[in-house]
Parts: C-alpha cells; structure tokens; sequence
C-alpha cells in the first residue's frame, strides 16, 4: 500500500450501549470483512473490520464493547473508555467516533452521546433501529436532534440491505483529522450526572421525542416471561426443546462428519506405505482431531439457539430468573449463559464467561464449567449404559434414561455445590450488584445469526486445529511407542508409554475398580474424553476405525466388568477431568497455571471420590 | 428534636426495595451509596444508577418480581427494563404513585 493510500483510511471506533444494535450496524458496514482478536493483555473480544466508501476512501472501524457510560463498572466498559481516550497501548485513537443509539430508547442512550460530545472528538451519531421506532408510532425528528446536539445525525437500520447507507455518506463527509494524542479525562461527580441527564430530557421534549405504550402483546409476554413460576416453566421447555433439537438435527452432520473422517483414515492407508508416518496422519492426526471435529455441528446448533435466544432479549432474562438460585451459591444470573453453552463443550462456555464483570465470580463460573455434562462424554455414557444398565421400564419412565438423566442431573449438582465451596473460601467476594437491563424483545436477523455462527465456527476450529492437535500428535507419540516386542501376546498399546502410563496408574485406580485396561484408556482420553471409547477398543483389540466397534465392545466389557466397575467409571466421567482442551483455554482465559492446575486437582479429586463411594456401595450391594 | 410531623405527608419517601410488583412510584433520589461496582472501576452504585435514568422525577413501575421478597424485581423505567437486587433497589428512594391491590 502507497504511503498515500494508507493516509486515505479512516480510523472509526463505534461506540453504545448495550443492545443498541452496535454490532449489527458493525456487521452491515464490514460484511464479512473482520478480524475477531483479543486487547492485548486482556480477554475482551477486540472486533475491527473495514469497508470502502463510494469516493474510494478506506474506513478501518473498530465495534467497542458495549459501555452505559465511560465511567466504566466492567472491563469490558474501560476497554471502551481507554480505546476511546487513545489510551489503549499499541492501539492509536479513533478518528471519528460513531455513537451508535437506540432510537426506541434514546432516554437511556442520549447521555451517553452527550458525554462523548464533551470530549470534544469528532462524531457521528446514528439513530439505529428508526425503522422499528416510525413502525411502533416513535415521534422522531433525526434533524431537529442535529440542530439541537450540533453534531451530524443520521438514521440507520442496521438490519436492513442498504441501511447504514446515509451513515457511511455522513463518513464520506467527515475530514481526515490531524493526529491527536491521549485524551483527558475526569470521571463525572454524581451532580454532573444528574445534570447530563436533565439535559438529555431537556432535548428530547425540545425535539418532540414521543415514546408510544408498549405493546400489548409484549407486556403480556413479559408477564409470563418473568413471572417466577411460569417464567421457570418457559425456561425449562424452551431449554429441554433446545436440547432436543441439538441432539436430533445434530445427529446427520455428525455422522457425515464421522464417515467423511474415516474415509480419508482409509484413503491414506490405502495411499501411503505401512509406516509411523501413516500411522502419525491416520491415528493421530486424522483420527484425533476427526473425533473432536464431530462435535462442531452440535456446538453449531447450541451456538445458534443461544445467539438468536440472545439476540430476542430473551437470555438477559433467563438471567434474572435464575439470579436467586445461583446467588443462592454465590454465583451471579449472568453465569447461567456460559453454563448453558458447556453443555456442548466446555471450551465455549469458558470463553463466554467473559461477559461476568466480577472477576471471582468468573473465576468460579470457570471452574465449575467442565462439570456441566459436554457432549464427549456422551458416547462414554452411552456405551457403558448400553452394557451394563437393563433396558427396562421403571413406572413411566425407561430405567438407561433414568440413570442418563442421573449423570446429568449429579454433573449440575455438583457444579452448584463447589460454586457454593470456591465461593465461600479461595473465591470469597465482595458482593456485587446484578443492575442487568433487559432488552426490549426482537426478532433474531438471519444474517447477524450467521456472522455470529460464523466467528464461533472459526474460533472453535483454530482450537482444533492448534491445541488440540498439538496434543492429539503428542498424545499419538505416546500411544505407539515403544512399540510391541516380537511375539507379545498383549495389544501394542500396552507396551507403548501410554500403557506405561496406564499400568501405573491402575495401582491407583484399582482401589476405585479400574483394571488396567481402563487405566490405560484414560491416558488418550485425555485429549478428549470420548477418544477413551476407542482407546477401550484398542486395548481390547478390537480395530477403532471398525464402525461396529461399540457394538461389539459393549458385550466385551460387559462380561469382563463387574457392575460396580462400571457404576464407578460412570461416576468418574461426572467429573472427568481428563480433557486437556478445557484446560488449556482456561490457562489462556486466566493468563496463569494457578486456575488450570486447580481445576484439575479439584476435579480429579471429586473424581477419585465419587468413583471410589460408588464402587465400595455398589460391591457392598453385591453388584 | 423528634416530634411526628403534623401532617402526614402526601407521597412519603420510601425505598424501591420495599415495592412489589404492580407499584407505580416516581424516583425521589438515590442514596448517596458508595458502594464500588467493579474490579478495576471506581463508579459507583450511585453513579450507575444516575446513568441508567433513576434521576428525581423518573416515573418507575414494578413488573416483576422473584419470590420471596422481590429478590431481584424487574423496573420499568421509561422504556427500559432493569433486573435489581433488594440490595440495588435499596438505594433508590421512590415515592410511590400508585399501589396495586395490596397495602403494605
């Protein structure tokens, strides 16, 4: 790029409160033009992208946090604050700053225009969603609320084609500023504030702002909704039908996905000659990361029930329902959304703690995500039901979907109960106020569903491909070598350091009913939790690329277990910490060791306990 | 000196925590609580709760509410909606307009 070209690109930064419609203008302007990244140094999400304007001039937009104001309750709103001040390191200040509001609620948004105006930065405001306020009857006057702020006003609808048209023209008509270095600034006394506010309400009755009744239907949602009673029953349908549906309309891309994987295995060792390196691309490589793969259309599916329950208002709303339960164990109603995605995977979950202000309580919504039952247990769960628990009727209910429920149910049980634990002792707070809004109620757009999607899919698969499969070859190397003497008579894997391992291990695991087979299953199981299956399969001999492997392994174990074996691997992998994935994005979420390593210890603690309690009741039983 | 004023005032004083769902009641004033709100911040309670709109003379309504004791309650405010805590609401002093249906 010309040292001219790079001149003609203007620095954008937008700015609003929360729900606003920010990000759905920032999707209309860049499309899929953005890069998705962390501030240095903190976990909150940094989202540039960049669009050209009809003169040819280059925009570079930044889409900040959500901030109510710059003086910020959350590190997500000194993000805003400092990017916007310039005072971010090695992230030069915004040009021109868009302020993005709400025009079916500008008494909550003006002030903050009204704060940024003070600074005295460039600006542009844009009235979004001025479709939704002229359809629900809003008196709205874009010009005479120009006149009156003294700054360049225009109307947008971020979720229409060509709805951010006027304020890109705005854009076109803004000058490139002179450079600018670090702004001053003072946080607002609380008489200040008061008197901001006045102003704001000052302009809106001179520009003839009127806010229609709400909606009837609306009022009459939200009387359900957030009743205590009838709002818990909408929940647990809504949430039993999102599940549902994950596990019925995930099922054909995963088994896709699944064929697609073995396919290459076989193609490759059809292709290449016998060897460690087709045996590194087709069990390691291939195999390892195909088996965490196969969850991306489940998480895909959760993913897109969350966003469009995000996206309707709904979720904010789940949240102050289930705010007195999980206060109850010290944790905020804002958990509830991380909690939820871990029930596909506990590497999402993680990453969406981000949104908890309070850094203890994120910290102890970290550590109990893993105990929410993730999707790779399932096959766990699901061969060893299969084999040893009886397919029958108990009352209503089938006596497999009792004890299935039951592990969910102990996963969720557990979880409150050392939130309860971290939350009166290492993770103790301070207490800090819920002040949650909840939105006003919006059809989900598609295309924001999409972009949305998009960016988890990508995020999810960059994991894949760098930890896990990192660890995937590691784990590969430890599984193959040494490799079996001439003439053993045990599988390979049992004289490689992963049986090594195992054989280790099992003197510590056979106090809890573990022989050594399993022992040795739970050293691959550590890249993720379901290869264990396999790794099952492979000490038994049996080929893991055979499709009919768990049939045939179920019978296998079935008779070689005893049922208490079975009960105490069931409750181990309630707890199973053996998933270096979550472990590895709790390092980076946290930025130190103390976090994962405590996870671990405390869930392999848990572990060892809850097996070792069932397997000594289940043999006093007689199982 | 403690005497009980002569007349009872028309729209006494009393703290948004002490609503329950269906009151109506116009913001008096916050407490100057200094609570702090964050980690890294220094706002305030008080502060937020200016920002967020709870200035004197804001109409708010109670639309919602967890049993028992209103913890948290959901606010009408304008055309805001906010879930607070009795500990938040307790800050807010109110002087309610209307009571639905019940005496407290």
């Amino acid at each position: 790029m010309s040292a001219e070209a790079a001149a003609a690109e203007l620095r954008l930064a937008l700015v609003g409160v929360p729900n606003c419609g920010k990000t759905a203008l920032f999707n209309r302007l860049t499309g899929s033009h953005q890069k998705v990244a962390n501030y240095a140094g903190v976990t909150v999400e940094r989202k540039e992208g960049r669009f050209t304007g009809a003169s040819g001039r280059r925009y570079r937009i930044l889409d900040l946090p959500g901030a109510y104001s710059l003086t910020p309750t959350s590190l997500d709103e000194a993000i805003t604050r400092d990017a916007v001040l310039g005072r971010l390191a090695g992230e030069p200040p915004p040009e021109v700053v868009v302020c993005v509001l709400d025009a079916t609620n500008l008494r909550l948004n003006l002030r903050l225009v009204l704060e940024l105006r003070a600074l005295g930065l460039p600006l542009v405001v844009a009235l979004n969603m001025s479709d939704v306020a002229r359809a629900r009857g809003y008196s709205l006057d874009a010009g005479a609320l120009q006149a009156e702020l003294g700054l360049p006003v225009v109307e947008t609808v971020a979720v229409a084609a060509g709805g951010a048209h006027a304020l890109v023209e705005e854009l076109e008509r803004q000058q490139q500023p002179a450079a600018r270095g670090a702004l001053t600034y003072r946080d607002p006394t609380t008489a200040e504030v008061v008197e901001t506010q006045r102003e704001a309400r000052r302009i809106l009755g001179v520009i003839g702002y009127r806010e229609p009744a709400r909606q009837r239907a609306l009022v009459w949602l939200d009387a359900v909704v957030l009743h205590p009673v009838a709002g818990l029953a909408v929940l647990a349908a809504l949430l039993f039908a999102v599940f549902q549906a994950v596990f019925s309309w995930a099922a054909l891309p995963m088994e896709l996905i699944d064929a697609g994987v073995s396919r290459t295995g076989e193609w490759l060792l059809a292709v290449l000659p016998e060897g460690p390196l087709r045996s590194l691309l087709v069990d390691g490589v291939i195999a390892g990361a195909g088996s965490v793969l196969v969850f991306l259309p489940q998480i895909l599916f959760l993913f897109l029930f969350i966003l469009a329950l995000e996206e309707s208002g709904y979720l904010p709303r789940a949240a102050y329902l289930l705010d007195r339960v999980m206060g109850g164990v010290g944790l905020s109603g804002r958990a509830f959304i991380p909690l939820l995605s871990s029930f596909a995977c506990a590497v999402p979950g993680i990453m969406a703690t981000r949104t908890i202000p309070n850094i203890r309580d994120r910290m102890a919504t970290i550590l109990i995500a893993p105990l929410m039952t993730c999707s790779a247990r399932l096959p766990v769960y699901a061969l060893l039901i299969s084999a040893f628990i009886p397919m029958r009727a108990v009352g209503p209910f089938n006596l497999q979907g009792l004890v299935l429920f039951t592990l969910y149910f102990a996963g969720v049980i557990s979880a409150l109960a050392v939130a309860a634990v971290l939350k009166r002792t290492a993770l103790k707070a301070s207490y800090h106020p819920l002040l949650l809004e909840l939105p006003e109620y919006h059809w989900p757009n598609l295309r924001n569903l999409a972009i949305g999607l998009w960016e988890r899919a990508r995020i999810f698969l960059r994991r894949v491909g760098t930890i896990i499969l990192a660890l995937m070859v590691v784990l590969w190397f430890l599984s193959s070598y040494p490799a079996a003497p001439a003439g053993a008579d045990m599988p390979a894997i049992y004289y490689s350091f992963a049986g090594l391992i195992g054989r280790g291990l099992e003197v510590v695991l056979a106090p809890i009913g573990f022989n050594w087979q399993i022992s040795i299953a739970l050293v691959p199981g550590l890249a993720a939790r379901e290869v264990a299956v396999g790794a099952l399969g492979t000490v038994y001999s049996l080929s893991a690329a055979d499709d009919t492997a768990v049939s045939t392994l179920g019978p296998l174990i079935a008779d070689s277990w005893s049922l208490a074996t079975a009960l105490a691997l069931l409750a181990w992998y309630v707890f199973a910490p053996q998933c270096l994935a979550t472990l590895a994005v709790v390092k980076r979420e946290t930025a130190s060791w103390r976090y994962p390593l405590a996870m671990a210890a405390y869930l392999f603690g848990l572990a060892y306990a809850a097996a070792f309690v069932t397997y000594r009741v289940a043999l006093a039983l007689g199982g | 000196m403690t005497r009980q004023p002569k007349t009872l005032q028309m729209l006494p004083e009393v703290a948004l925590s002490t609503l329950r769902k269906g009151d109506q009641a116009i913001v008096a004033g916050i407490r100057d609580n200094l609570e702090s709100l964050g980690d890294e911040v220094h706002s305030t309670l008080a502060q937020r709760l200016l920002e967020l709109g709870f200035i004197p003379g804001e109409p708010i309504e109670v639309v919602g509410s967890i049993w028992p004791g209103a913890d948290p309650m959901a606010v009408r405010l304008g055309r805001s909606l906010f879930a607070l805590r009795q500990r938040e609401a307790a800050a807010v002093l109110v002087t309610r307009s209307r009571a639905n249906g019940h005496e407290r």
